[in-house]
């Protein structure tokens, strides 16, 4: 029986997180300014109604946890930028590279810590 | 008549259907609903003859992910909203006739054959709620703990059973409940434990007798026969990915509308472009039909001669219609930007379909798949009509 997961150990996971942060963190990407107005509002409408039907539309959790930015304080932006493109392994949290850039994830992940959205 | 006098007429019986496009006529319920405005908290009552709103009823928190039951005369409908808001609508005077917050974050609920307790499935914190369907009372609590910690499961696919049952799934703890409250509302509570890893929605069948939950952490569903409680549950469609890695999943299939015709269940594959067909009788597959996209719904139309499927982000703009006798795709159609739900009208001539991010509900003729009207409604997600009141397990 396959487990519902791109890699299915949790050390792979952990590596490929630490990879992608670190490849993040060389800052290799497109700054967030480049993103136009008509894309940052197609990408919170996104958010709100697609991540929405698992993290809650207003951001407080479902089936998934919630996004508010209490709720991600702690959390490091590189990990959480790492989540949304790879996903998680063993949960229903799906990869959106390919649907998302990199740059796009970063600028949805600030703006989530910002606790604007709220 | 002079012409003078025709026109008077017409003027009165135009001013008089103005007038009865509204609540607070003398009517019947029965070609009524609602359908939910996801984002602005609100439902809009419609009449599925006429195929128009009749009104908004507002203030009922956050409706993202809102179900609807009815009670048995089908005049009010029990709204179960994200924010753990459960509301008593009177949709004859589109007024809110009671309103309890009981939880932090729900996910659904049911009501009772007798139309007496009406039950909430929560999130946070994790358990079942049961409230007397006349004053929202609450009637007693079931928390979902499982594990020597007593940890608290989420509560998913919900649903009424014969006998003033309850019957759900624990997401976390990968077990089936069945509450009875036949003896009152001190509930029998039996486990069945080990049923596979995380149930995320699951259905009864028109009679009652067969519980179906879907399994996301494995390939297959976990079915339990309510006649025979004391089996526990068997694993169907077991491993049903052959192997293959599914594709990521970017909304959860559900189960609810499972589709069941006279011989044939159609269940969507998680994570796969693909309908399932099942023997009802054996529960063992017989064939899958490739589709659009990974279903989202699976919906027989009410005489189960067509299966009407919508799918997940991002191939969200479409519908695909079965054809059960030779498992093949009939008709597509694209009704456009993120279609969320369908509806038949109780004998499937009609079916209103949401169309989420063009602010529309259409109604379509499910004989010639021709949009027969429009009804302007902001984000729309789930559309309830009443004959629901009168089905086990919706």
């Amino acid at each position: 029986m396959v487990a519902r997961a791109a890699m299915t150990s949790v050390g792979a996971f952990v590596a490929t997180v630490l990879a992608v942060a670190s490849a993040l963190a060389a800052g290799a990407s497109v700054p967030a300014d480049r993103l136009s107005p008509e894309r940052k509002a197609s990408l919170v409408h996104l958010l709100r109604h697609d991540c929405g039907s698992c993290h809650g539309m207003r951001l407080l959790g479902g089936l998934g946890p919630p996004l508010t930015a209490q709720a991600l304080e702690a959390k490091p932006g590189e990990m959480l930028v790492a989540t949304v493109l790879y996903g998680r392994p063993g949960t229903p949290m799906p990869p959106w590279r390919g649907a998302l850039s990199e740059t796009e994830v970063r600028w949805l992940i600030d703006l989530l810590k910002s606790g604007e959205l709220q | 008549m002079t012409r003078g006098m025709r026109r008077v007429c017409r003027i009165v019986i135009a001013a008089a259907a103005v007038l009865t496009a509204g609540f607070g006529e003398l009517r019947g319920t029965g070609d009524l609903g609602v359908v939910v405005e996801r984002a602005s908290g609100r439902l809009q009552v419609v009449d599925s003859t006429a195929r128009i709103s009749l009104g908004v009823v507002e203030g009922l928190g956050d409706l993202s992910h809102a179900s609807v039951v009815y009670s048995r005369d089908a005049r009010f409908a029990y709204v179960f909203g994200r924010d753990g808001g459960l509301t008593k609508v009177d949709i004859l005077t589109g007024t809110v006739v009671a309103r309890v917050v009981q939880a932090g974050n729900s996910i659904g609920g049911a009501i009772s054959g007798d139309g007496t307790l009406v039950a909430v499935s929560n999130y946070d914190p994790g358990g079942v709620k049961v409230f007397d369907a006349r004053t929202l009372e609450l009637v007693k609590e079931i928390p979902a703990t499982f594990g020597a910690e007593g940890a608290r499961s989420k509560v998913v696919g919900l649903t009424d059973a014969p006998g003033r049952r309850f019957v759900f799934s624990l997401y976390d703890a990968g077990e089936i409940w069945i509450a009875d409250f036949s003896h009152g509302d001190e509930a029998a509570v039996t486990r069945i434990r080990d049923v596979g890893r995380q149930p995320y929605d699951a259905l009864i069948t028109a009679d009652g007798r067969h519980y179906v939950a879907g399994l996301f952490g494995e390939d297959g569903l976990a079915l339990v026969d309510l006649w025979h409680p004391e089996l526990g549950a068997r694993r169907i469609l077991a491993g049903y990915g052959r192997g293959e890695q599914p594709l990521p999943v970017y909304k959860m299939p559900h189960l609810e509308g499972w589709a069941m015709t006279e011989n044939h269940a159609f269940l969507p594959a998680v994570g796969r472009h693909e309908v399932l067909v099942v023997d009802r009788r054996t529960w063992r597959e017989i064939g899958r039909v490739p589709v659009h996209g990974q279903p989202v719904f699976v919906m027989a139309r009410p005489d189960g001669r067509e299966v009407w499927v919508n799918f997940a982000h991002p191939r969200n703009d479409t519908i695909q219609i079965i054809d059960v006798e030779s498992l093949t795709i009939r008709h597509t159609i694209e009704p456009g930007p993120a279609v969320l739900h369908m509806e038949f009208t109780p004998r499937g001539d009609e079916v209103w379909v949401s169309v989420r991010d063009a602010d529309r509900v259409d109604v379509y003729d499910t004989a010639t798949y021709r949009r027969l009207a429009t009804v302007a409604v902001e984000k729309p997600s789930g559309i309830f009509l009443t004959a629901r009141a009168h089905r086990i397990g919706l």
